[in-house]
């Protein structure tokens, strides 16, 4: 077999390679959204959810999802970007950093139903708070931080040399230099790892089952005050997420609509999904953009 | 100056070979493999010192061990002794920060941060404490000047200094580097990425810059180093071979391997 074919071969079955992974996105977008796409209407977004009766909505849910996600990422972020920073420019190699590397990847390989054990023994039960939202986004954190450390590591490591050279070499002391060249510098790449994180966490169902809880208190949306119990602010109330709602409605559901809304919710979440993703395209390019090019 | 253009022309000879650095039996190493040899060598005031050899013989570890840059690299480490100022730069107790604002460094692919030119002439200013607008423009001017890239720039000081070509760039960074007011210049191969013309206006530069700073330059062009500097340094294999005024070592050297090196024989 001569150069030619082998190569002719070998673009073939990346090319066909690519065509199944397209169509597989494809038809699974197709699935969800043409099932999913006609129950989404405003009344079904703005209204809450309903044990009994059919027509309900996932307001709360929906509210849920956003509001354990931002924790989380308040919680994530400062977090992961001095884990980050740690590792890429002040852990000196070896076997402690060894140590601290290994647990990092172990901690982001862990199944996320058992960090919703571990959270359920360590901020349900040990502090006593029940299911609350702050113990879903800890939660999400144990899942979440792995992940963060690494992006930022990865986004430090990757600012060139010479640029952390020219700093140093102007007498510029290591931490300013981290701080105003190289965090600067990392910040799209960490920004777009940050939104992606984000999408996975989102949609995360297994470590909030037993953490967050699979129930919302009614809630008032005109009360601001985050220390009251029917405040939708409050981080110390259940709180049940999109994604758990799809899961509990399919297995437990009482409601004569269950499909309708499993199906709804699936497409919402999918599409904020989807929004996270492009968003960590485009806004990540674009900070870069404004960034390098000031004027 | 003044004094000794009255005395005998000797003394003006005396003035000018003051040494700013004393180097004396530099070792580096890098783990167990030692790059640069225990070499000694003076390094005049406001001079130009050409460093030249062949690649991997320890130029640039040699040059990057005067501002403790090698201290980026683990297990890097120099013995011996770097004399500035009465004080030994390689001890562990010097304040590398302030050192490197004394012994500014360029480096052979040009590096600008990806800010305005403005800011990356500002950067460092900023960070020792500089924070008067009006002192900051007269700095940037003056600096910009001084690297001949005003007339160019001037009009745009707050674009992106990624905008400009190479030339341009590397020229930033010198006026960046003198803007700091150092008393030596270490260049590594400055104008290596550069093509004819900014090669030529950065050489240009570097001779004028040598009214006002102590420089070293690391070059593979020998015509470079012959047309620019006042003293040369042949190095092999972390070895300095010979180490004469420019003219001698083009003319006439002493050891047969420099000559067969700037005949282009090897290397
Ligand atoms: N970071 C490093 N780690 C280990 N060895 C190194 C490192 N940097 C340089 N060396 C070794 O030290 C020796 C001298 O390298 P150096 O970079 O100083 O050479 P140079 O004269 O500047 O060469 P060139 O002209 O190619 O720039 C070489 O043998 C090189 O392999
Ligand atoms: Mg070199």
């Amino acid at each position: 077999m001569n150069s030619k074919t082998a190569d002719r071969i070998a673009t073939g079955v990346f090319v066909a390679i690519a065509i199944i992974i397209i169509s597989l996105l494809v038809g699974l977008f197709y699935f969800i959204l043409v099932n999913g796409v006609k129950q989404i209407s405003f009344h079904f977004l703005t209204s809450p959810s309903s044990n009994l009766v059919a027509g309900a909505g996932i307001r709360d849910q929906l509210f849920n999802s956003f509001y354990v996600l931002f924790i989380t990422m308040i919680i994530t972020i400062p977090l992961g970007l001095g884990g980050g920073i740690y590792m890429a420019e002040y852990a000196k190699p070896g076997k402690i950093t060894d140590i601290i590397r290994s647990c990092v990847e172990v901690l982001a390989s862990l199944p996320s139903i058992v960090i919703g054990m571990f959270g359920l023994l360590m901020f349900v039960t040990l502090t006593g708070w029940g299911y609350t939202i702050l113990g879903g986004a800890l939660a999400l954190t144990v899942f979440n931080l792995p992940v963060m450390v690494r992006v930022s590591e990865d986004a430090i490591r990757t600012v060139p040399r010479e640029l952390k050279e020219a700093s140093l070499g102007l007498g510029i002391t290591h931490w300013h230099t981290v701080k105003t060249i190289l965090i600067p510098s990392a910040f799209p790449s960490i920004l777009t790892g940050a939104i992606l994180a984000a999408g996975r966490v989102f949609g995360e169902a297994a470590a909030l089952l037993f953490t967050a809880g699979l129930s919302t208190p009614r809630l008032d949306y005109s009360n601001w005050n985050p220390f009251t119990a029917t405040s939708p602010l409050n981080i110390f109330r259940p709180a049940e997420t999109l994604a758990v709602h799809i899961w509990s409605v399919n297995t437990q559901g009482l409601i004569p609509d269950v499909k309708e809304v499993a199906n709804g919710s699936a497409a919402v979440l999918v599409i904020c999904v989807l929004i996270f993703n492009l968003l960590a395209r485009t806004i990540g390019s674009l900070v870069y953009k404004k960034m390098t090019a000031t004027k | 100056m003044e004094t000794a253009t009255l005395e005998k022309p000797d003394a003006m000879q005396l003035v000018q070979n003051e040494n700013i650095l004393n180097v004396n039996n530099l070792e580096i190493y890098y783990g167990e493999k030692r790059a640069v040899n225990g070499i000694s060598m003076d390094i005049e005031k406001n001079s130009i010192t050409a460093l030249i050899g062949p690649s991997g013989c320890g130029k640039s570890t040699f040059l990057r061990s005067i501002n403790r840059m090698n201290d980026l690299i683990p297990g890097a480490r120099a013995v011996g002794e770097i004399i500035y100022e009465d004080l030994n730069i390689l001890s562990p107790q010097i304040n590398v920060v302030a050192l490197r604002k004394e012994i500014g460094m360029v480096f052979q692919k040009p590096n600008p941060f990806p800010k305005s030119i403005y800011e990356n002439i500002t950067h460092a200013l900023k960070f020792s404490g500089i924070r008067k607008k009006k002192v900051l423009d007269e700095i940037v001017e003056e600096s910009l000047r001084k690297a001949a890239l005003w007339d160019e720039v001037k009009d745009r000081l707050h674009t992106s200094a990624l905008s400009l070509s190479g030339g341009q760039q590397q020229r930033l960074c010198i006026a960046r580097t003198i803007a700091m007011k150092p008393t030596v210049i270490l260049l590594d191969e400055p104008s290596s990425a550069l093509d004819p013309i900014s090669n030529g206006k950065v050489e240009e530069l570097i001779v004028e810059l040598k009214h006002d700073y102590s420089i070293l330059i690391v070059t593979h062009n020998m015509q470079q180093a012959s047309r620019i500097s006042d003293k040369t340094a042949f190095f092999l294999s972390g070895d300095l071979i010979e180490y004469d005024k420019t003219e001698k070592i083009f003319t006439n050297p002493s050891a047969a391997k420099t000559e067969e090196y700037i005949s282009g024989r090897f290397g």
